[in-house]
């Protein structure tokens, strides 16, 4: 290929060879005895890769004749019934509430039975006690050690009071309790903002557990009373499990997924 | 004796009262009596059968002025309402229905079939057949009896979203994809549909093809309905109710009034245009097929719907998106009568019990509420769903609810005290319609997960 114009520039000034168009025209038109004697007589690597790109092309070409014949003939539209058939009532509503619909009960029942238990995050990265623990340094001299602060986000229930200050021996500061949690639906895509009722399991250690640690992947409480789930006994579902799965420390929210 | 004398001085000791008792329509019956304050409404209705001289006596509900019902006993009703008992107290009294229909309890089949969500069920007019239409587009019979099923009508491209018997129990008509509601006039002659893209076409099913087409609504029609007197009243998304001719199509009026798409539609005299010449008070354990010439059932229905519909004309609910519903009387005038308002979301369903006495509308806003289908003052809320409900059904005898929720369950509740009579979860999905026959025996429900559910006692 040319680095320059000056093939052009040769053109513009001297105009083409006198047979050049012929020339032009007969070259091309030997281009399929040439393909087809290519695609005969290669062998080794580049055949494969030949061919493989030959293949390519034969299928794309094979999809525009076929598009083509389809504009060529109108065609009655698809016989088939749609999907999601609704009450008349309910024709020209989109699911309205569907952020509120009951999830399948009886799914949920063979769940509860079978005691099996699919989490969304089957494996988390434990984080040891210096992670999640900093010592706090007391005393006259600042000697004594046995101290220490939480770095993650924590739960602590409703009527929680601390102990004297003089015993606690783990802090959980203010700033990192939060009541409140983004829990999202996993079949409906919709996203609640629903309070916390606790902390069932902190995959790292019991004792986080325990101080109501919540960190990726553990298994929290909410309360779904506003989302309107009934059991198939009609009862009211007022509180469900969902798995926490950001690092809510960095992001400053907790962010989970219910488990249905 | 002593103890006679205490008597009679206890009873100098209870005020006494002067009622009239009047009928519904305001015909006074007898000439004003005494009665102590503390008469309690079974004496009541003691006096009252005696008065009215009939042969059988009859359940009756009693009401003071017309408004506040004597539930305990007259001396506490007239405290209430703070009435002056030197005048003639009117009393009002209302035949109830003879039978009394026993609240569905426990679900006795679940009918599997359908290969898509269940979207309409319809009771025939004596209860013998079920009919159940799916989004599958098949229209099912189930067989009552074994409560199985017995013939599967195909022939629907799309859905199948209304379904209608009519009122001598020998047709069904369905309709599907473009046709939200169809019904069958009361001579069982002609069969209307409404359809989505505005018009009504009335077909005659005798001949077999369409003989009009009423146009005038701009939007899709939602709701129609077969009026007694010989007009067709249809509801459609353009906010308007238009009330036509059915003889010649011609449109006689237009009700305005609504601020968004009216959804519903309830005649007072609906449950007697529906059941015909059967009389709930008659069924039996099996139901029958109705029996006699043509003309004969032409008679019973007629004198049924005169009954029922008494002196007044007939009045129509339009329930709407916009949250309220309005009463009118379509034969006569423009202007509705009442405007009723309370919902919080929007009305799925309107429906007039079958004594034409009450109103019961369900709405998206989870609750039912019930208003007087004579004035329509607001009476009663029923809450207990926790998620919008789409369809109710009244018992024959009008003392029973039953409502079919998206929380997929259904309730019966009881009008009279308003409280929740009975609770029947079992669906797996979404309830879409349900049905109670005209017997009072069954409940049928269909819903998202494509079964019917039978509900008896």
């Amino acid at each position: 290929m040319p680095q320059n114009e000056h093939i052009e520039l040769h053109r513009k000034r001297h105009g083409y060879r006198l047979d050049h168009h012929e020339r032009k025209r007969k070259k091309e038109s030997r281009e399929a005895h040439e393909r087809s004697h290519k695609a005969r007589k290669l062998i080794g690597l580049k055949a494969k890769l030949y061919h493989k790109q030959r293949h390519a092309e034969k299928i794309q070409m094979k999809k525009t004749i076929k598009m083509h014949e389809q504009r060529k003939t109108k065609q009655k539209n698809d016989d088939k019934t749609p999907e999601g058939a609704v009450p008349a009532y309910l024709l020209d509503r989109e699911g309205q509430s569907r952020a509120k619909v009951l999830s399948n009960m009886i799914k949920q029942k063979r769940k509860e039975k079978a005691g099996k238990w699919e989490v969304p995050l089957p494996k988390v990265r434990a984080q040891g006690e210096t992670e999640v623990l900093k010592v706090i340094k007391t005393g006259k001299r600042q000697k004594k050690a046995w101290k220490r602060m939480v770095t993650k986000v924590c739960f602590v229930g409703d009527g929680f009071t601390r102990k004297p200050p003089k015993y606690e021996r783990f802090i959980r500061p203010m700033g990192l309790r939060f009541k409140k949690a983004h829990v999202t639906h996993p079949e409906l895509k919709a996203t609640f903002c629903l309070p916390i009722l606790g902390v069932k399991k902190n995959p790292s250690s019991p004792l986080y557990t325990a101080l109501g640690v919540i960190t990726k992947g553990t298994v929290v409480e909410v309360n779904v009373s506003e989302l309107g789930l009934v059991t198939q006994g009609g009862k009211v579902i007022w509180g469900k499990y969902a798995q926490v799965t950001n690092n809510p420390e960095n992001d400053g929210c907790i962010n989970a997924v219910l488990l249905v | 004796t002593a103890a006679e004398m205490k008597e009679v001085s206890r009873l100098r000791d209870v005020e006494r009262l002067l009622i009239q008792f009047q009928d519904e329509e305001g015909e006074v019956l007898g000439s004003p009596f005494d009665v102590p304050l503390d008469i309690t409404p079974d004496k009541l209705q003691l006096v009252c059968n005696a008065l009215l001289q009939k042969e059988e006596p009859v359940p009756l509900a009693f009401f003071v002025r017309g408004e506040a019902e004597v539930v305990s006993s007259l001396g506490s009703c007239v405290k209430a309402l703070g009435v002056e008992t030197e005048q003639v107290l009117p009393v009002v009294y209302q035949p109830q229905a003879v039978f009394r229909v026993r609240a569905v309890a426990r679900c006795t089949s679940t009918l599997q079939g359908h290969t898509e969500a269940v979207i309409s069920t319809a009771f025939s007019p004596t209860g013998k057949y079920l009919a159940s239409g799916s989004g599958d587009t098949t229209v099912r019979f189930w067989d009552l009896t074994t409560e199985t099923p017995h013939h599967t009508a195909r022939g629907h491209t799309h859905w199948v979203l209304s379904i209608a018997w009519s009122p001598d129990g020998k047709k069904l008509a369905s309709g599907c994809k473009n046709i939200l509601k169809s019904s069958l006039n009361p001579e069982c002659r002609y069969l209307a549909s409404s359809s989505k893209d505005g018009a009504i076409r009335i077909w005659d099913t005798v001949l077999g093809r369409c003989e009009k087409i009423l146009t005038g609504h701009i939007q899709s029609v939602t709701c129609v309905k077969w009026g007694g007197d010989g007009l067709l009243y249809t509801s459609s998304q353009d906010r308007t109710v238009k009330v036509w001719r059915a003889k010649d199509g011609v449109q006689c009026r237009t009700l305005q009034g609504h601020a968004h798409w009216v959804n519903t539609l309830a005649l007072s005299t609906d449950y007697v245009l529906r059941t015909g010449a059967f009389e709930p008070a008659t069924a039996t354990i099996n139901p029958q097929d109705l029996t006699g010439s043509l003309e004969e059932l032409k008679e019973k229905a007629l004198q049924r719907y005169n009954k029922v519909r008494g002196s007044a004309p007939e009045r129509l609910v339009s329930g709407s998106d916009d949250f309220t519903l309005f009463l009118w009387n379509p034969a006569e005038e423009k202007k509705p009568l009442a405007r009723l308002t309370g919902h919080s979301a929007l009305v799925n369903e309107v429906l007039f019990s079958p004594d034409t006495r009450l109103l019961a509308s369900a709405s998206f806003d989870k609750s039912i509420k019930i208003w007087d289908g004579r004035t329509g003052k607001y009476l009663m809320s029923l809450r207990g769903h926790v998620a919008s409900v789409y369809q109710v059904a009244w018992s024959a005898d009008s003392r029973l609810l039953v409502s079919g929720s998206s929380d997929s369950t259904l309730k019966v509740w009881d009008v009279k005290t308003g409280k929740l009579n009975m609770d029947l979860p079992g669906h797996a999905d979404e309830v879409y319609a349900v049905d109670w026959s005209p017997d009072g025996q069954r409940v049928a429900s269909g819903g998202k997960d494509k079964c019917l559910r039978i509900w008896r006692r």
